[in-house]
């Protein structure tokens, strides 16, 4: 159970973690995530790795379409921006990571607002699909402008130098992604305690009222495509690190559509839905191919089907979530903590 | 250069034959979004059940080509009563995003199905259309194209006679302008959301055996809808002849684009269209604005 | 203070005021002026264009004609601008923003008052968390405490009842820094007892916030107990104005209100007298 606690100045009230349990809790899960490289092997580091990226690309989308309620389809030809930036920069300019990290973020943010721009008059679906060209304008750029990106033959990516290693393995490649990864967290988190964070709900909510109230819509709806793009760029530039390669294919529509059913399986418009929404999507093929592993002996076609019954499980979990868990499992999430706060006396 | 009017003219006849073909699947999707608001953007993946229904039946169960068309479009049929009921209703009132996600899942899932019982190779359908060349003038025209076109053209006349006089068209027209009001004169729209949903699976699947016969089947044949969505929103959602004349443009411009440009250039050409119109005219050439209240 | 006081400038004047839409013609050359310390009110039957003169002088509609604030002209100014000029505003069917809390609402009225870049917002270092402490302080000390809604302020804006709705709408105006509070229909929908509240709040305000109040009101009683001076519109025509009792013994006005057989009014008036308390949820 959960005891009140009382705070003496505002500023304590408008904290990030409000209560001394919670920062607690903050602690030892910085301590675990600090812990973690040195308990897994190689294929649990290579998933966290995989799931951090997603992490970050989920979050950006989630301040567009979460917070913002701008839906979009283009999340991932963003992080191909990122990529090949990161790209182009480590294998032709060799400049240092963080830098080239920080292009990749910049060069997408650019490029997500001129994608952005529709928003200032279509609204909605004629928007989400709107992104979708995105999809397809980006992905004709990356296959098509050879003498940057060497067309679909595509860029590979040195490995990241830090201080003279080079960070090839996911042990090491870790250590460089999740620290980027919890810092973008605090910063969505922190984002949403001011003027900035409370405009893209506003818009959300309802974008004409809140222009009478004085929020510009273009700008605050350019401000949110560009730091999605931002975090996509960031993402991007992290997978072309991770994957050490780089081509058109390696963005399709259909990582669009993982990253935005990710946050309706985590919860739109919360920080932490975000994060379970990538965590747990990374996972679930994973899990269903040690499911394989398990049913081969009675059945033992089921290599053959693990990837259509992906695709169907996907699919069925977009759907069953929407209609049984709207909230996504961040409402799982809640519940359960609730049902700790008060326990013993209300079950 | 000297210009080939010949081949300018094969090009565009078949493009414009396609476009029959988007026309089609775009009414499909208009019906759906008109009655329940919903964007359907599985429309692609119903397109190909269709196809894989009509394959099964055909060459699976060996059954005459019209009585495995008949089948598919029942089959699509059932399964558009199926969806609207358990998947599509649970979901009124809930918002533009949330519903449209759900026909992303349920396209999905389909893939997965059709990949599950016929495997992600492709196939080509029995032959059922006559193969005797079209030439209009001295322009040649692939005969599948052409009656594919044809078929589409009269389907969707049938449509818009429907829309106009049967008593189920004119309700869900009703339904469309506005629901509360639909249900005050005693329109079963429940039933209505139901009709749109089967009918236009119906045409979507029959679209697919179309489709399917001109350019073979397989588990991808959903990107399809993909040109269809450029069709639907260059056109505007909720409109018919939207729909129509822009299924026509759509079709013109890719084959134009691909013969001209390349085919890498096709999709590149219509999403650029597709953003062109939408700066110009938000809600498409022809669809309905939607008035903002404070 | 009345309108025929000192001749200070108006805070806000609307000249010669014109809006149509496609055909129909909303608004037809409405002029008046809200004087320094004043409670103005706009009454007329539904229809009559109350809300279209408010979404007007908020630049939501582009009119014809002039609108002053201080002597300036603000027509060619967007709608944020001019919330930030301090035309605070509340909405007729509650705009409140369903995802935040009470007191995010509060806050989001200050937004263009702040300096908070994007980038500030992301490390919540220095300004950002100097601009919101500063914020949180103010709103708690002058409005929180003020409109009696510390009871509510982390709560979800959905789950609150309809009057409480109406009351976190007018610390939301309050927090934009008013130089003239709009207020559409601010007890539309409440038993007498909130009524009441509001009218005290109302009256409240411009005594110790200075602030000048123009409100549209159907409710006849509360209108002609706190307006200074009162404006009527009937089929966007201005067709009298003055103080509540020269508006009252206009003829014309009793014609409009009358005369047009106003039944929807006429009911509402009747039900706003026989109202339970109750709460209400609104869509």
């Amino acid at each position: 159970m959960r005891i009140a606690t009382a705070k003496e100045t505002y500023a304590a009230d408008e904290a990030l973690f409000d209560t001394a349990v919670q920062r607690v809790w903050f602690a030892i899960l910085l301590a675990a995530l600090a812990l973690f490289p040195f308990l897994a092997d190689q294929y649990w580091l290579f998933l966290a790795g995989l799931a951090a990226i997603n992490v970050i690309s989920v979050t950006g989308l989630n301040i567009l379409t979460g917070y913002t309620g701008l839906v979009s389809l283009g999340q991932a030809a963003f992080m191909g921006v990122g990529a090949y930036t990161v790209a182009v920069m480590e294998a032709r300019l060799g400049t240092p990571v963080l830098l080239n990290l920080l292009g990749g973020g910049l060069v997408a943010a650019g490029v997500g607002m001129v994608f952005g721009l529709p928003s200032l008059r279509v609204k909605g679906l004629y928007l989400a699909i709107a992104t979708i060209a995105a999809s397809f304008i980006l992905h004709f750029v990356f296959a098509n402008w050879t003498s940057v990106t060497r067309g679909v033959s595509g860029i590979n990516v040195p490995p990241a130098a830090f201080f003279g290693m080079a960070l090839d393995t996911p042990f090491k490649l870790y250590w460089l992604i999740m620290p980027i990864t919890v810092l973008l967290l605090l910063g969505a988190a922190n984002l949403f305690r001011t003027r900035v964070g409370r405009a893209f709900i506003a818009v959300r909510d309802r974008d004409i009222s809140a222009e009478v109230l004085g929020i510009p819509l273009l700008r605050t709806k350019l401000t949110s495509f560009a730091l999605a793009s931002f975090y996509a760029g960031v993402a991007g530039g992290l997978w072309a690190y991770f994957f050490r390669v780089v081509t058109p294919e390696s963005f399709p529509l259909l990582l669009s559509i993982f990253l935005l059913a990710a946050i309706i399986v985590g919860g739109m418009g919360t920080i932490l839905g975000g994060i379970l929404g990538a965590v747990f999507m990374t996972l679930v093929p994973e899990f269903l191919k040690l499911l394989v592993g398990f049913v081969t002996p009675v059945w033992p076609d089921a290599a053959v089907h693990l990837s259509p019954v992906r695709t169907v499980v996907f699919g069925a979990m977009i759907v069953g979530f929407l209609i049984f868990e709207p909230q996504g499992l961040a409402e799982m999430w809640r519940r359960t903590r609730r049902f700790f706060h008060l326990w013993p006396f209300k079950t | 250069m000297e210009m080939d009017w010949l081949l300018l003219a094969e090009v565009s006849l078949a493009g414009l034959g396609t476009g029959g073909l988007y026309a089609l699947t775009a009414l499909a999707f208009v019906i759906i979004y008109k009655a329940t608001r919903v964007v359907n953007l599985a429309i692609g993946e119903i397109l190909m059940l269709g196809a894989y229904a009509f394959f099964g039946l055909a060459a699976g169960w060996a059954l005459p080509w019209w009585v495995a068309a008949l089948g598919a479009l029942a089959v699509a049929g059932v399964f558009g009563a199926v969806v609207e009921r358990t998947i599509i209703r649970p979901m009124l009132g809930e918002s533009p995003i949330s519903v449209f996600m759900v026909t992303v899942g349920l396209g999905s899932m389909l893939v997965g199905v059709v990949e599950l019982i016929w495997t992600a190779d492709p196939h080509r359908l029995p032959e059922f259309m006559p193969n005797t060349p079209i030439l209009i003038g001295d322009a040649f025209l692939a005969p599948k194209i052409g009656y594919g076109f044809m078929v589409a053209a009269a389907v969707i006349a049938v449509f818009v006679l429907l829309f106009r006089f049967w008593r189920g068209g004119v309700a869900l027209r009703a339904t469309a302008s506005d629901q509360a009001a639909a249900y005050s004169v005693g329109i079963n729209v429940p039933g209505v959301f139901s009709l749109a949903w089967i009918v236009a699976c119906m045409v979507a699947a029959g679209a697919g055996i179309l489709v399917g016969s001109i350019g073979g089947i397989s588990s991808t044949m959903g990107v399809f809808g993909l040109s269809v969505l450029v069709v639907v929103i260059v056109g505007g959602l909720d409109s018919v002849p939207g729909a129509l004349v822009a299924g026509l443009l759509v079709g013109l411009v890719e084959a134009l684009a691909g013969a001209y440009l390349g085919g890498e250039f096709k999709l590149l050409a219509t999403f650029s269209l597709l953003v062109a119109v939408l700066m110009v005219h938000p809600y498409g050439l022809f669809g309905t604005r939607e008035i903002e209240r404070l | 203070m009345g309108a025929d006081a000192a001749p200070a400038t108006p805070v806000l004047e609307v000249e010669n005021l014109s809006l149509s839409f496609g055909g129909i013609r909303a608004l037809n050359g409405v002029s008046f002026a809200v004087q320094p310390g004043s409670i103005t009110s706009v009454i007329g039957p539904n229809g009559a264009g109350k809300t279209s003169l408010f979404n007007s002088i908020s630049g939501f509609y582009k009119s014809t004609g002039t609108v002053r604030v201080d002597g300036k002209p603000i027509d060619h100014l967007h709608p944020p601008e001019r919330a930030k000029l301090g035309l605070a505003r509340s909405f007729q069917n509650i705009a409140l923003f369903r995802g935040m809390t009470v007191l995010d609402n509060i806050k989001l009225g200050r937004h263009a008052h702040m300096k908070t870049g994007l980038l500030d917002a992301l490390f919540y270092f220095g300004r950002a968390r100097r601009e919101e402490v500063e914020l949180r302080r103010e709103v708690e000390e002058r409005i929180i405490d003020f409109l009696e809604i510390d009871h509510i302020r982390k709560a979800p804006v959905a789950s609150l009842p309809y009057g409480l709705q109406k009351r976190v709408e007018l610390a939301r105006a309050l927090a934009m820094r008013p130089r003239l509070l709009m207020l559409d229909e601010p007890v539309a929908g409440m038993n007498r007892e909130e009524t009441e509240d509001m009218a005290r709040f109302i009256l409240d305000v411009r005594e110790e916030w200075g602030v000048p109040v123009l409100m549209v009101e159907h409710d006849m009683g509360m209108v002609m107990d706190i307006s200074d001076h009162v404006v009527v519109l009937n089929f966007g025509q201005m067709i009298a104005q003055g103080t509540p009792r020269e508006v009252q013994a206009n003829p014309e006005v009793a014609a409009a209100y009358l005369g047009t057989g106003d039944v929807a009014d006429l009911r509402r008036r009747v039900a706003a007298e026989t109202r339970l308390p109750e709460t209400r949820e609104v869509a």
